[in-house]
């Protein structure tokens, strides 16, 4: 049965296929089709799940090779799948999620003219998604990790009329190119050193490899990672991302795509492993991650944007445990999980209430809102709940568990993870606050409501595995679970009982909280964002990402502009300037155009002249030298 | 006393013993060249075009045949390295696999674009080509000749003159064969682009530039070869190798000549700074010969760029492969940069055909010619796998801009291809995958092509050259995404852009390009193997 795991793949690929070439016709009934495929897919994926808990440990890693993809002397890769402990998590994650999301989709994208399409996209998302975590090489790794980054570009920029989305999709695919960069270097690097790039012998044969080897493969990862999972400092497409549909910001940038640099840095335990530097560099842009975003996410009045701040966070949590090595990556992919049901339950509840908001994403436009959306509301508090920590919903248990291994590793890595959870029930409080109380402060043309079934059941549904995601920690069982894959990480003793720590960590949240409340809840919110002038310098910097914009301007686009413009001048020096224009009138230009010609060739005779100069002096030169 | 000297006291002169079996195919396209020379004359107009296609295509499949005969005849040639073939012609040539392996590539392309060059459906019943070439563009007798529906037919005969001479290019065993080969591949090729229906005198400006370059450059080839001579007392590259590892004659005299050679080949793939003539020459000529041209010319002359350095100044490497490396970065970087900023699709293929010039540079200075029993992809392989995916993906790209057209013909300013992607999907996504291919995306044969350059240069210590290689295709993947975006994502200006419905001529060549990218990019293996099969150059 495992042979047929490519199905996983296939059934969401085909629909997707079938939806874009289908044209007009299907566009009665072709967010069924792409419905049906992502449920499809995830009934095969729980069948095969089930399975799988059926059988021993040791037999719960099912690889099967569809065909050979690259056979050529000493480079064999097959294009292979691997369903074992955590992938099965991941597909179930992808599919479950996925279709709760695509139902939604069926209502939010009701009146949009490009529906089949918005479907077709989805669907192909699915696909590439299952094909990055299924795949037991890097090089089909990739592959999925290229198919998601291109259904994210199309998403983002799905409404392409509007230039802030365009804009938003050509940053995040620029973004994205540069982590794809390190996931290219990484995989020569491996296929030079190993002779494979099979994810098993890699991590098997990463510790022999020496401490420079394993260092090098273990950054260039990260360096993939950070893009697709926008970690600091490949950060700044993120929150442009929210230009897209909100479904597609609860699917691919808060519950499964961006996740997917946690889930290679975890596939890559054996690499990182093998050396401390690189251990230390996730754990530290895991940090700084959370704590960064965090801050971005007190600071944003547009709703989309300050979840998508505290999804940055968030990974940042996911990051800084897989730092933590085999100890942390079981709480690495907890959170993840815990945080694909919450963040995706949050960013749809978001998503209804611009759908009953006229698309305004102003939370300053907003206020006690919990009265006319009471679905919404109810959903929406136990995401809440479930972010901040509160006992017994299911972030509590995952984000318990990584401050936990924190102190564990080092005090003062514990301290900054313990500080972020304390500004994420502050900026979670406020965004509840501005939202669903205090006065209503919309405008009289507005008419809030509550939205259609179709979108508020999976809001239900997600709602509640917010809070029962904890299930998963019952008698350790994920950490269990994981254990064949990741390995047993040893336990560090804390200085106090985790008891207390876990008391501390509620403690801390509840501050936040209570802050949150008396900044926001009892005191009257202007309905128009205060200017950059009055506010303080820290509100003033979280508005501006950090600068993270700035920084990526100065450092690397502009001398990047320069050097372009430069190189250009240099070439098309009255070359281009001319003929480009000539295509379309021919009779008026020709006779204009006969007089310049004759030194265009002069000229390019000329640079051929000193090329052929340069060549000369510098072959002798180089041999007398 | 003076004897007279009679016949007998000469030596006898030997007749050449020319190996006819094995060079076939170059006899079968110089032989249905010639049979189309002589159709020119005889034949009557009425049904001339069609039997010269006939004539052109049966000769290419014919040589084809032969080629794939003469490639599994090879004989083993007894030495450390795999190699397989043997010097023919008295030594002016080396019939080796490398070398029977771009035959067999040219004749491919040469075959796509006589299908190219035979399409008549988008000029309401005419061909791509002028009338009359020797008509003043927009003179009365020029609109006479379109009046009387007058063809060049002689545009078969010309494409096959040049193909003999790409393939003579791809095999010469000495310089002055291959300065000959050069002449004859070029000569023919000046004169197609100067041949366009639309836009003459863009065509002819083309024409006499690409000529008026290409004569400078074969200057210092000539140059070249002439102090190659003086070094080395012969053409032959063998001799000139040996010359090379005896270090006997002036040190100068060989670098230079190396420098002066080297100019003539890298005009030839289009390398800066010996590439100003591309974007001019390949917008201005008729589309389907700037497809022959890319595909073909950049093919002969890598293979002849290879033969040379590798075979004849081989023990010198040391000398050249700095040179090269610079050449390689500038080449990749220029055409990848300038690329982004062209507006017109025919001068931004070229810049794309520039930046692959420098990628295949990075695998030819990785000069990794293999070790015994060793199967990693050497530098000659790599290069003929590349080359073939180039070839059939530039063929497929150039197919397609001969159909978006306006009124004034084909329409190649990139603007008006907004909104292909809802005119006809089709198409534009064959252009997408070409792009793609290009972008050496996975699952396409360009992603494949660059893994093997890549990788001969990393096994030739190049590491770093390498990573290099890698920013500089994430740059231009930028670029034809660019173009992609375009297509699908852009509303189109007015009307948007027309889309002429060809005959089934200029279809199959696309399904063939496109469903070859793809082929060549899911199962690279058989063609891959068939690269690394040709072994090294027999000298």
């Amino acid at each position: 049965m495992f042979d047929l795991q490519w199905l996983l793949i296939a059934i969401p690929l085909a629909s997707g296929a079938l939806l874009l070439i289908w044209g007009k016709e299907a566009d009665r009934f072709g967010h069924l089709i792409g419905t049906a495929a992502s449920a499809a897919s995830f009934l095969f994926g729980v069948v095969l799940f089930a399975a799988l808990l059926g059988k021993d440990a040791e037999a719960r890693s099912q690889s099967t090779s569809l065909f050979t993809w690259i056979d050529t002397g000493t480079f064999h890769v097959e294009m292979g799948f691997t369903f074992d402990q955590l992938s099965g998590l991941f597909v179930l994650l992808i599919t479950g999620v996925g279709t709760l999301i695509h139902v939604y989709s069926i209502g939010y994208m009701e009146h949009d003219p490009r529906r089949r399409r918005f479907f077709a996209y989805l669907n192909i998302f699915v696909a590439a998604m299952v094909t990055l975590v299924l795949a037991s090489d890097y090089l089909v790794l990739f592959l999925g990790w290229e198919g998601v980054g291109l259904a994210s570009y199309l998403l983002i920029g799905f409404w392409q009329h509007k230039p802030s989305a365009a804009a938003a999709a050509k940053k995040a695919f620029v973004v994205n190119r540069v982590g794809d960069i390190g996931m290219a270097l990484a995989i020569m690097l491996m296929f030079a050193q190993f002779g494979t790039s099979a994810i098993h012998a890699v991590n098997a044969a990463a510790p022999g490899a020496g401490d420079g080897v394993a260092t090098a493969l273990g950054l260039l990862l990260l360096l993939g990672a950070c893009g697709k999972s926008a970690q600091v400092p490949l950060q700044s497409w993120l929150l442009d991302a929210m230009e897209g549909p909100t479904p597609v910001s609860a699917l691919i940038h808060a519950a499964t795509m961006v996740t997917a640099g946690v889930y290679l840095v975890v596939r890559s335990g054996g690499v990182f492993d093998s050396s401390e530097a690189a251990r230390t560099a996730v754990m530290i842009v895991g940090l700084v991650t959370l704590l960064a975003g965090a801050w971005i996410g007190c600071a944003k009045d547009d709703i989309k944007k300050a979840l998508a701040g505290s999804t940055m966070s968030q990974i940042g949590y996911m990051m800084l445990a897989a730092g933590l090595g085999p100890a942390g990556y079981p709480f690495a992919i907890f959170h993840l999980i815990t945080h694909g049901f919450f963040k995706a339950n949050m960013f749809l509840g978001a998503g209804s209430v611009m759908h009953g908001m006229n698309d305004d994403v102003d939370m300053r436009h907003y206020g006690a809102l919990r009265k006319a959306m009471p679905i919404t509301f109810a959903t929406f508090a136990l995401g809440y709940l479930a972010i901040i920590g509160f006992p017994g919903f299911s972030g509590f248990w995952s984000k318990d568990k990584i401050i936990e291994t924190a102190f564990g590793e080092n005090l003062w890595v514990g301290l900054g993870a313990l500080l972020g959870a304390g500004v994420t029930a502050f900026y979670m409080t406020r965004l509840m606050m501005m939202t669903f109380f205090g006065d209503k402060r919309w405008k009289d043309d507005v008419h809030p409501h509550e939205s259609p079934k179709v979108m508020t059941y999976p809001l239900i549904a997600l709602g509640a595995l917010s809070l029962l995601g904890g299930l998963l920690l019952v008698g350790d069982w994920i950490v269990e679970w994981l254990e064949p894959v990741v390995g047993e990480g040893e336990h560090h003793e804390l200085a106090i009982p985790a008891i207390a720590l876990t008391g501390i960590i509620t403690l801390v949240a509840a501050s936040g909280v209570a802050l949150g409340y008396f900044t926001y809840g009892t005191k009257p919110i202007a309905a128009e964002t205060p200017a950059d002038s009055s506010v303080s310098v820290f509100t003033r910097a979280g508005r501006h990402e950090l600068y993270g914009n700035q920084i990526n301007d100065a450092v690397v686009v502009r001398p990047t502009t320069h050097l372009t413009r430069f190189l250009v001048w240099l070439d098309g020096k009255g070359i281009d300037g001319f003929v480009t224009g000539l295509a379309d009138r021919l009779g008026e230009t020709s006779q204009f155009l006969r007089k310049p010609q004759t030194g265009f060739v002069r000229s390019y005779a000329l640079t051929m002249f000193g090329g052929v100069a340069i060549l000369v002096l510098c072959l002798l030169a180089v041999t007398l030298a | 006393m003076k004897t007279l000297i009679t016949a007998t006291d000469l030596p006898p002169i030997k007749a050449p013993e020319i190996e006819y079996a094995l060079l076939g195919p170059l006899f079968i396209i110089a032989g249905a060249a010639v049979l189309g020379v002589i159709i020119e004359a005889f034949w009557p107009r009425a049904t001339r075009f069609w039997t010269q296609v006939v004539v052109a295509v049966v000769g290419i499949i014919a040589a084809l045949a032969d080629t794939v005969w003469v490639y599994t005849d090879l004989d083993k040639v007894d030495a450390d390295l795999v190699a397989r073939g043997k010097v023919a012609a008295e030594g002016a040539l080396s019939v080796d696999g490398p070398g029977v392996f771009t035959w067999g590539i040219l004749l491919v392309f040469g075959l796509l674009s006589m299908l190219l060059f035979a399409e008549r459906r988008l000029e309401g019943g005419m061909s791509a080509f002028t009338g009359r070439a020797a008509d003043a563009p927009g003179s009365a007798s020029e609109a006479e000749a379109i009046k009387l529906r007058v063809e060049h037919t002689e545009v078969f005969p010309l494409a096959l003159f040049a193909l003999v001479g790409m393939m003579l290019f791809a095999t010469s065993n000495d310089l002055l064969t291959m300065f000959v080969a050069l002449e004859v591949l070029s000569l023919p090729l000046y004169l197609l682009c100067g041949l366009a229906r639309r836009r003459r005198l863009l065509s002819q400006e083309a024409a006499l530039k690409y000529f008026l370059l290409g004569a400078f450059s074969s200057v210092f080839f000539l140059y070249g070869i002439a102090l190659a001579y003086g070094y080395a007392g012969s053409f032959e590259l063998s001799a000139i190798d040996t010359a090379v590892s005896n270090r006997s004659g002036s040190e100068n005299m060989l670098l230079a000549s190396i420098a002066l050679i080297a100019v003539g080949l890298l005009f030839k793939i289009g390398a800066a700074p010996f590439h100003t003539w591309t974007p001019d020459v390949y917008q201005g000529a008729p589309t389907p010969v700037t497809a022959f041209m890319a595909a073909g010319t950049k093919a002969a002359a890598f293979i002849a760029l290879l033969r040379v350095f590798f075979v004849a100044f081989g023990g010198s490497q040391w000398d050249w492969r700095p040179m090269i490396v610079a050449i390689a970065i500038i080449t990749m970087f220029l055409g990848a940069v300038v690329s982004i900023s062209q507006t017109d699709v025919k001068r931004m293929l070229a810049y794309s055909s520039i930046a692959h010039a420098g990628f295949l540079l990075v695998g030819f200075v990785g000069a990794y010619a293999g070790v015994a029993g060793s199967d990693r992809v050497t530098s000659v392989s790599s290069t003929l796998f590349y080359l073939t995916v180039y070839g059939i993906s530039s063929i497929g790209a150039f197919a397609i801009v001969t159909l978006v057209r306006d009124s004034g013909g084909e329409t190649t300013h990139l603007s008006k291809w907004a909104g292909l992607g809802k005119k006809s999907p089709w198409l534009a996504g064959a252009f997408a995958l070409f792009m793609l291919s290009f972008a050496g995306i996975p699952l396409t044969g360009g992603f494949i092509g660059k893994w093997g350059v890549f990788s001969a240069a990393y096994s030739g210590g190049f590491w770093w050259l390498v990573v290099i290689g890698v920013l500089v295709s994430a740059l231009a993947a930028y670029f034809y995404v660019r173009v992609i975006v375009l297509m699908f994502f852009t509303d189109p200006v007015g009307d948007g852009p027309t889309v002429a419905v060809p005959s089934l001529l200029t279809t199959v060549v696309i399904i063939i390009a496109a469903l070859g990218t793809v082929g060549l990019g899911i199962i690279p293996g058989p063609v891959l193997d068939l690269a690394q099969h040709a072994g090294a150059f027999v000298r």
